[in-house]
């Protein structure tokens, strides 16, 4: 299945500070912290297991600016 | 097609120019509790449709920048003087809303009596009190709500109540006045904890929108930088260390406040005719309304501490309010009132003035040499400048001002009344300038000082005022 039929976040590799914070607010293990790091120097976060519902916990965690965008699938027969 | 269910608040500007560098980011520390409270409070200003009328005023501490973010009205306040500087935006501009926002040093350091008085008089503003039990910005001292053996740089051994005393509860402290309407606790501990804060801050900045009163929201919010732990860590520690001190939970949800400023009715309002008379004008014997000015005259009278500068220029303004014309007094003295020097600044216009501080004086009086010195540069180009020759012995040096040298303190002095040196300066200058009339001088005079032998005297220094100007002028 492609993200086209699920929900999804996106999160900003140049706005995420690595802190974890997302990771703990998500029910559904849905975030992970990559290995590679940005240009401010911070290892960021990354959506790795597609199991999101679209909640948001992640999102009002965050205390970075626009850094986590959530996507919600479209409804059946949309 | 999906649809984007949450994103970045519009009340947030898309990138941060003022920050650089790194404009895409926060400048606060990774896992701070700032940034989060910021998404929310933004996020509310959309929702409830306030971006054009929110004013934000910021905090000395590590939100101070929060003008950075938020794309609405910002003034950056004194340290702990968010709440009073809100309250005066809140008593003159009635759209708009107006947001405290406050760290523990902040609000419940340096600024604890401002918070509690705003809150006492139940002010229609919103308060966002970010509780992270230390001072962040300046590198983790104790807070006033540093918790019992919470080790910071000024706690090394932890708080130890004998020596510091107990924390503060402080939505505690503003539930025990009356004015509040809502004050709520609540925690970044968790995801859930963070929804039951998204909705309190809702709460508080609805209220402000339905001109209820005071809302108070305190926030327990992680600082992982100074308490020494990731992000995560400072999470749970949080909520097994802060929360059992400061409860988390509702104080007070009023559905209207106690009393109702908005209707101005119910106010008790004095009266222009009433401040006139406490200000000993006396608006009905006097007013002449026959003035016009030539510009507006921004005035300094500068001399020892009990040469009456600072009377003078009370006496001026009083008479500018006797003619109709708008003016402002402001007094500067050093902590000695009486030898040491003493300046007053006086403006006077024929429209609102902006403001009373007068730096750049188009008219200047001195009653002493070191006036003289201090204040004949600040004159702006095609002024007047006033002195005193008995104590001010030189002359101005100044080309491009207009310059009077009338020996008052002599000539007051042959009249027995050494005090009333300035009157007569003030009578030159409003010969000169045309910017009060002796009429008017002469009318208020009696209205300010009471003591009838001291009336006369000053009568006699104004006679003594248009003699020197006919013989000189
Ligand atoms: C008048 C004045 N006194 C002291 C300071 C130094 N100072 C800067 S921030 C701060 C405390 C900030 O702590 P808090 O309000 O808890 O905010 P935080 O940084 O933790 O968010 C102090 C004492 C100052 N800037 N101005
Ligand atoms: S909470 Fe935000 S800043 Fe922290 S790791 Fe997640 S996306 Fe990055
Ligand atoms: S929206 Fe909810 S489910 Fe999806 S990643 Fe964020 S916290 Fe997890
Ligand atoms: S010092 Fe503490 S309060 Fe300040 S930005 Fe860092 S984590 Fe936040």
């Amino acid at each position: 299945m492609g993200l086209e039929e699920k929900n999804f976040i996106e999160i900003n590799p140049k706005r995420c500070k690595g802190c974890a914070a997302c990771i703990v607010a998500c029910p559904h293990g849905c975030i992970e912290i990559g290995s590679e790091i940005n240009q401010m120097g911070y290892q960021f976060a990354r959506f790795a297991v597609r199991k999101c519902i679209a909640c948001g916990l992640c999102f009002y965690t965050c205390p970075e600016f626009g850094a986590i965008t959530v996507y919600k699938k479209p409804r059946k027969g949309a | 097609m999906h649809t984007i269910k949450h994103q970045k608040a519009r009340s947030l500007y898309p990138t941060f120019e003022r920050k650089a560098p790194g404009a895409d980011v926060s400048h606060y520390c990774p896992g701070c509790g700032h940034g989060t409270v910021h998404n929310l409070i933004a996020e509310a200003i959309d929702d409830l449709g306030i971006q054009d009328r929110t004013i934000f005023c910021s905090p000395v501490g590590c939100s101070v920048f929060a003008y950075y973010y938020f794309d609405v009205g910002n003034i950056q306040c004194a340290h702990g003087r968010a709440p009073a500087v809100a309250s005066a935006i809140r008593r003159t501009n009635e759209e708009a809303i107006v947001i405290s926002y406050q760290g523990d040093g902040d609000l419940a350091g340096i600024g604890m009596s401002q918070i509690v008085h705003a809150a006492n008089r139940g002010e229609n503003i919103t308060v966002f009190f970010i509780n992270n039990a230390i001072y962040g910005m300046t590198g983790g001292q104790m807070a006033p709500t540093t918790i019992l053996g919470q080790k910071t740089v000024t706690t090394p051994e932890g708080r130890n109540a004998a020596n510091e005393g107990f924390p503060i509860g402080m939505a505690e402290i503003i539930s025990s006045l009356q004015a509040p309407v809502f004050i709520e606790r609540v925690s970044l501990a968790n995801a859930a904890k963070v929804m039951k804060a998204r909705m309190a801050i809702r709460k508080a900045l609805r209220n402000q929108v339905d001109k209820k009163g005071f809302s108070f929201v305190e926030i327990l919010s992680p600082c992982p930088v100074n308490w020494k732990m990731t992000a995560v860590e400072a999470r749970r520690w949080l909520e097994n260390n802060l929360e059992p001190v400061f409860p988390v939970g509702n104080l007070r949800d009023l559905p209207k406040g106690p009393f109702d400023r908005v209707d101005k009715k119910k106010v008790a309002r004095i009266s222009n005719k009433k401040i006139l008379e406490i200000l000993g004008v006396g608006e009905e014997e006097v007013h002449a309304g026959t003035v016009q000015l030539q510009e507006e005259q921004n005035i300094k009278i500068a001399g020892f501490g009990g040469q009456g500068v600072l009377s003078t220029g009370i006496l001026l303004a009083n008479c500018a309010i006797a003619e109709g014309l708008k003016t402002t007094w402001l007094p500067s003295y050093g902590a000695e009132m009486r030898g040491g020097t003493a300046n007053a600044s006086i403006n006077i216009s024929h429209t609102t003035i902006g403001s009373p501080i007068v730096s750049f004086p188009n008219v200047l009086m001195v009653m002493n040499l070191p006036s003289l010195d201090a204040f004949e540069d600040t004159v702006r180009p095609g002024g007047a400048i006033y002195v005193n020759s008995s104590l001010a012995p030189r002359k101005v040096r100044r080309e491009d001002v207009a310059a009077y040298h009338i020996p008052v303190s002599d000539m007051a002095n042959n009249l027995g009344a050494i005090q009333s040196a300035s009157v007569i300066l003030l009578t030159v200058y409003a010969l000169v300038s045309g910017a009060i009339t002796i009429e008017t001088l002469q009318k208020v005079i009696p209205l300010s000082i009471k003591r009838k032998n001291l009336v006369d005297l000053n009568m006699r220094a104004i006679e003594a005022g248009i003699a020197w100007y006919g013989e000189n002028c």
